[in-house]
């Protein structure tokens, strides 16, 4: 049983995932919500550029847009670590899905809200964030929750770029000691350990919020 | 290859998904609970990790599976999962009163669930079948870490050939290759699905 010994590696690889995962998914939301901004802007100069932006990063399978960051954008002066190149190819990916998200939440929200604030004389931009974002933020909740794990799984293929995350840890451990069916059932469960659970608090929290609604 | 990758490994995917889904829907909690079980550790473990165990891990004394194979049953097995799941709530949204009408018709219960349930089921489910499919298309790319040539293993291999010229170039073609495969096929999917609410 000597892989045993190389669980404290695959640790260090999860710390690194998690590292990723965090990182992506705050910036990446962030990046997502000014894009959703952009995408449902009344100026065509804003939306369509940003609509672009969207669908490429959706488009894009996330394998490729981190090579393309981490191989393609030196030639162009652009040179990143294999972490930070990680780190960008991810958040644009999750911003990218993310935005959707957000916009359809936005959208969800009843028109008649929007009137109200209105007709109360509210701002536009109060109506906004103080009516409008906080609903459509509690409706888009379950899906970025969805969209948290997968991004958690997603970290994985930063193995493909060199990043010492529990794929290449994992890899690097089987390629020692041979034994490349015990580390990556290992391996796989550690995802199926963090994944599993959160999925099962997200369609908990969708129940709670759904009964909230109603 | 890219093609190749993705039409088997949804076929497998969706002819595998059917024993799964029907196991969630059991009547019978226990067997409800594992197939749960089965699909979310399904789910819960990265493509590119069923890919490698499939790939390094599985022996069959001294045959070991070709990178192709491994991608397509990796690929398959994640897709079963998810379309498993994809059926399951295309069968929840059915009425009730479906099963119940065929019921006090007399069919049989296969009859039933063949004739009566699954092509509504399916009708509902078609629009996340397709969404699953291109998501497919593009998750096929990661069956490049183990050596499948399919697209961005032969930008990879050429851009690495041809350092200083070629660059982004090999990998914008291969992006333009996923949009321009996956868009018609949205097209497709939007016009079939209209087409079928119509029938309605």
């Amino acid at each position: 049983m000597d892989f045993v010994q190389y669980l404290p590696q695959l640790g260090q690889g999860l710390l690194v995932s998690l590292q990723l995962t965090a990182i992506s998914v705050t910036f990446g939301y962030a990046a997502g919500m000014l894009l959703a901004l952009g995408v449902s802007s009344q100026l065509p100069w804003l939306k369509w550029p940003t609509l672009i932006i969207v669908e490429v990063g959706r488009g894009i399978p996330s394998l490729v847009v981190l090579y393309v960051v981490y191989y393609g954008l030196p030639s162009i002066g652009l040179l990143f670590d294999n972490f930070a190149a990680a780190a960008a190819g991810l958040t644009f990916t999750v911003a990218a899905y993310s935005s959707e998200m957000l916009r359809a939440g936005i959208q969800s929200v009843h028109r008649g809200q929007n009137e109200a604030a209105m007709a109360l004389g509210l701002p536009q931009t109060s109506t906004f964030t103080r009516i409008i974002l906080p609903q459509g933020l509690r409706s888009s909740i379950p899906a970025l929750m969805g969209l948290a794990i997968q991004s958690f799984q997603g970290t994985s293929l930063a193995y493909s770029i060199s990043v010492s995350e529990l794929m290449s840890k994992a890899y690097q451990s089987s390629s020692i000691t041979f034994q490349y069916l015990q580390i990556y059932a290992i391996t796989g469960l550690v995802f199926a350990v963090i994944a599993v659970p959160s999925t099962w608090t997200s369609v908990w929290v969708e129940r709670r919020l759904a009964k909230g609604f109603a | 290859m890219t093609l190749l990758v993705t039409v088997s490994s949804f076929g497998i995917g969706a002819i595998m998904a059917i024993p799964l889904m029907l196991g969630l829907r059991s009547n019978y909690p226990p067997i409800r609970a594992v197939f749960r079980l089965i699909v979310d550790l399904i789910r819960g473990v990265p493509t590119i990790v069923w890919l490698f165990l499939l790939y390094f891990g599985v022996t069959l004394g001294h045959l070991r599976l070709t990178s192709l194979s491994a991608a397509i049953a990796g690929l398959g097995i994640v897709s079963s999962a998810y379309l498993a799941e994809i059926y399951r709530g295309g069968f929840a949204t059915l009425a009730r009163g479906q099963i119940e009408a065929s019921h006090a018709l007399g069919l049989s219960p296969a009859t039933t669930f063949i004739r009566v349930l699954a092509p509504q089921a399916l009708r509902t489910s078609l629009p996340s079948i397709t969404t699953f499919l291109l998501a497919l298309l593009k998750d096929s790319s990661i069956a490049s870490t183990i050596g499948v040539t399919e697209m961005v293993f032969s930008a990879t291999t050429f851009s690495r050939q041809n350092p200083g010229t070629a660059g982004l170039t090999p990998f914008f073609i291969a992006a333009g290759v996923y949009v321009v495969v996956s868009v018609p096929l949205a097209i497709v999917a939007r016009r079939l699905d209209s087409r079928l609410r119509r029938n309605n």
